[in-house]
C-alpha cells in the first residue's frame, strides 16, 4: 500500500514537472532569443544556448522609442479604460436584472442569453461600426466592439448578486430612503468587491491581447496597441518567407525593423507585465475561471 | 441604470444580427451598403458551388472534433494526477504554471510557434532537426504537418483551463468513496477506474456535448496567426473564420463573408440548440437554459 502510494506520487510529480516545463520553456527560448547576437541567431537561429549575448535588441527599442512606447501607451490606456468602463456597464446592467421585482428583467436576460446562442458574424458588425459609427481609426475601435461586455459577465454577476446579497439589506436601505442608485453604489458595488475583481481580471486580460479590434478597424499605425505593433512585425516575418509585396501602409514601419532579435524583444517586454503579474492575481484567476466553468 | 449596457447590446449584437441581410444582396459600392440591390440566394449558389465550402466545413468540424477528442483525454488524465498530488502547495504551483498559456494571446503564441519553426532560424531546423539527421523542413509551405502543429498548439494553451474545470469536479467527489474502497484494499488505479471516472463522467459528457455545440466555431486566432496567414497552408489552415475574415477584408467581398458568415451562425446555432437539448435528457441542472 505504502509502496503503491509512493510510486503515484512521484510518478506524477514526473509527469507535472514535465507538463510545466513544457509550459515555460517556449517562453525562455523567447527570452533567451531576444537576448542573442543577431549575428549567432543568423548562424545557428534560435537557440537555449547561445554562442554570444547580446543587449542590442532592447538597446534598439530603447531608441526607437517613439513606435513601441506609443503602442505601450495605448495597451495600457486601453486596459485601464476598457476595463473600468466594462465594470461599470456590466455590474450597472446586472444588478436591475438581480432583482426579482424587476418588471421585463426575463426579457433583457433572454435577450442577453440569446447573443450568447447567436450573432449575426463578422461582416455585418464591420459594417454597422464602420459605416453607422464610423469608428475605423479611432481609439474607440480598440475599446467598444465586442470587448466592452458580454453575456457571459452579465449572468455571472447577476448569479453573484442574486446569492450573496440579502434581499433584506436592499429592503431596509429602500425603506430609509435611499434610492435604487445610491443602494447600487454604496451597497451592492463594496459587497461585491470578488466578483469584480473576477469580472475585471478577465475583462483586463481581453484588453490587453486583443489584436483583432486593432486588425481590422485600425490602419494607423499611430493608434496600434503592442498586440497590433507584434502583428505587423509578422506580416514582415512572412513577407521575408514568401518573398511576396508588401502592402504600402506597413510599409513604413517594416523598414524601421532591423532583426530577428528585436522582434523576440517587443515580444519580451510585451508580455512582461502580464507574467511579472500573474502570481500575484493567478489565485483569483483560477478561482474566477473555476466559478464560470461551473455556471457557464 | 440599464441604459449603458442595453444600448451596448443593440448595438454590438443586435444591429449587426439584422445586418445579416447583407449575405442576400449584390454589394455596390456606388449604391451604398443599404441601397445595393438584393439578389436572393445568389452569394450562397457561388459559396457552396466553390470547392472552398467543402475545405473550410471539413477543417473547421475536424479539428474540432480531435481539439474535443485529445483535450478531453489529456485534460482527464492531467486533472487526475494533478488530484494525487498530496503537497498542496505543488499542485497549486503545477496548476498556476499550466495556465500560464492560457493568459497569453494569440499572437505572442503564433511567436512562440515561429521561434521553433522559422525556416531560416528556427528551433526545430538548426538544431533539432540536424541533431536527428533530417533535412530542413519548409514549416509554413507544408500544409501537411500543420493539423499536428495546431492540435499540439491549441491543446498547449487550453489545458490548463480544461484542468482547472475537471480538478473542480474531482474534487467535488465525496472522500468518503474513496475511504470505502481503500479499506476494501482498492488500488489505486482501481479506485480512479471505479470511483473518479464514473463521478465525473456526467461533467464530461456535459462538456463535451457543450463543444460539440461549437464545432461550427473555430478559435480565429489559432487558425490565423499561428500559420501566418500563409496561402500554401490554407487547404489545411483555413476553417469558416478564416474564409469570413478572408472575404472581407482581404478580398473585400463582403456579400460572401456574410453569406459564409450566416451559414456559420445558422448551422451553429442549430447545433448549440441540439447539443442542449442532449444536455437536458441527461441532467436538467447542468444544460444552458
Amino acid at each position: 500500500m505504502y509502496r503503491e502510494s509512493r510510486i503515484w506520487q512521484w510518478g506524477s510529480h514526473t509527469i507535472m514537472l514535465l507538463l510545466s516545463l513544457a509550459c515555460v520553456v517556449p517562453f525562455l527560448l523567447l527570452v533567451i532569443s531576444s537576448l542573442t547576437d543577431e549575428r549567432s541567431i543568423i548562424r545557428n537561429g534560435y537557440s537555449f544556448f547561445p554562442k554570444q549575448i547580446s543587449f542590442a535588441a532592447y538597446e534598439y527599442i530603447w531608441q526607437q522609442s517613439s513606435l513601441i512606447f506609443n503602442a505601450y501607451g495605448i495597451t495600457i490606456l486601453i486596459t485601464i479604460l476598457g476595463t473600468t468602463a466594462s465594470l461599470i456597464v456590466t455590474s450597472m446592467l446586472a444588478y436591475p436584472l438581480s432583482r426579482r421585482d424587476l418588471p421585463g428583467g426575463m426579457v433583457v436576460v433572454f435577450l442577453l442569453f440569446f447573443t450568447m446562442l447567436f450573432n449575426g458574424g463578422l461582416a455585418p458588425t464591420y459594417i454597422i461600426y464602420t459605416q453607422v459609427f464610423h469608428i475605423k481609426n479611432t481609439l474607440l475601435a480598440l475599446l467598444v466592439p465586442g470587448l466592452l461586455m458580454n453575456g457571459f459577465s452579465v449572468l455571472l454577476m447577476r448569479s453573484f448578486f442574486m446569492t450573496t446579497i440579502p434581499s433584506s439589506v436592499l429592503e431596509s436601505a429602500s425603506i430609509d430612503g435611499a434610492t435604487e442608485f445610491t443602494i447600487y453604489r454604496k451597497i451592492v458595488l463594496p459587497l461585491s468587491l470578488p466578483i469584480l475583481a473576477v469580472v475585471g481580471l478577465l475583462h483586463g486580460l481581453m484588453y490587453w491581447n486583443d489584436w483583432f479590434n486593432g486588425l481590422i478597424y485600425l490602419t494607423n499605425p499611430k493608434l496600434y496597441s503592442l498586440q497590433n505593433v507584434l502583428n505587423q512585425l509578422m506580416s514582415n516575418i512572412q513577407f521575408l518567407a514568401s518573398n511576396s509585396d508588401v502592402s504600402s501602409l506597413a510599409g513604413k514601419s517594416l523598414q524601421q525593423i532591423p532583426s530577428e532579435a528585436f522582434r523576440m524583444a517587443i515580444a519580451v517586454i510585451s508580455i512582461a507585465p502580464i507574467l511579472i503579474a500573474y502570481p500575484f492575481f493567478q489565485k483569483y484567476f483560477v478561482k474566477g475561471l473555476a466559478v464560470g466553468a461551473v455556471k457557464g | 441604470m440599464m441604459l449603458p449596457g442595453i444600448a451596448y447590446l443593440l448595438i454590438n449584437n443586435y444591429m449587426p444580427m439584422f445586418g445579416i441581410t447583407i449575405a442576400f444582396k449584390n454589394i455596390n459600392f456606388a449604391k451604398g451598403i443599404w441601397g445595393s440591390d438584393w439578389n436572393g440566394v445568389e452569394n450562397f449558389k457561388f459559396l457552396f458551388q466553390s470547392s472552398e465550402a467543402f475545405v473550410i466545413t471539413r477543417n473547421t468540424i475536424l479539428y474540432n472534433l480531435s481539439f474535443i477528442v485529445i483535450g478531453l483525454i489529456v485534460g482527464v488524465g492531467t486533472a487526475i494526477l494533478l488530484n494525487e498530488i498530496k503537497n498542496k502547495f505543488a499542485a497549486k504551483f503545477y496548476q498556476s504554471v499550466l495556465l500560464i498559456p492560457y493568459i497569453i494571446s494569440m499572437v505572442l503564441v503564433s511567436y512562440l510557434v515561429y521561434s521553433v519553426l522559422s525556416v531560416n532560424v528556427g528551433l526545430m531546423n538548426n538544431t533539432i532537426l540536424p541533431a536527428l539527421g533530417i533535412d530542413p523542413i519548409s514549416w509554413y509551405n507544408e500544409p501537411k504537418y500543420w493539423p499536428y502543429i495546431l492540435v499540439i498548439v491549441n491543446l498547449w494553451k487550453g489545458l490548463g483551463f480544461s484542468v482547472v474545470v475537471y480538478l473542480a469536479a474531482i474534487i467535488g467527489i465525496d472522500k468518503e468513496y474513496y475511504e470505502a474502497a481503500m479499506l476494501d484494499g482498492a488500488s489505486k488505479w482501481q479506485q480512479i477506474r471505479k470511483i473518479t471516472i464514473p463521478m465525473i463522467t456526467p461533467i464530461l459528457v456535459m462538456m463535451t456535448l457543450l463543444s460539440i455545440g461549437r464545432i461550427f466555431y473555430s478559435d480565429f486566432g489559432l487558425f490565423y496567426q499561428v500559420p501566418m496567414n500563409s496561402g500554401s497552408l490554407f487547404s489545411t489552415t483555413s476553417t469558416i473564420d478564416t474564409y469570413v475574415f478572408r472575404a472581407l477584408m482581404q478580398l473585400g467581398d463582403i456579400g460572401m463573408s456574410a453569406a459564409a458568415g450566416l451559414y456559420q451562425s445558422v448551422v451553429g446555432f442549430l447545433l448549440v440548440i441540439l447539443s442542449n437539448y442532449a444536455v437536458r435528457k441527461i441532467d436538467k441542472d447542468s444544460a444552458l437554459y
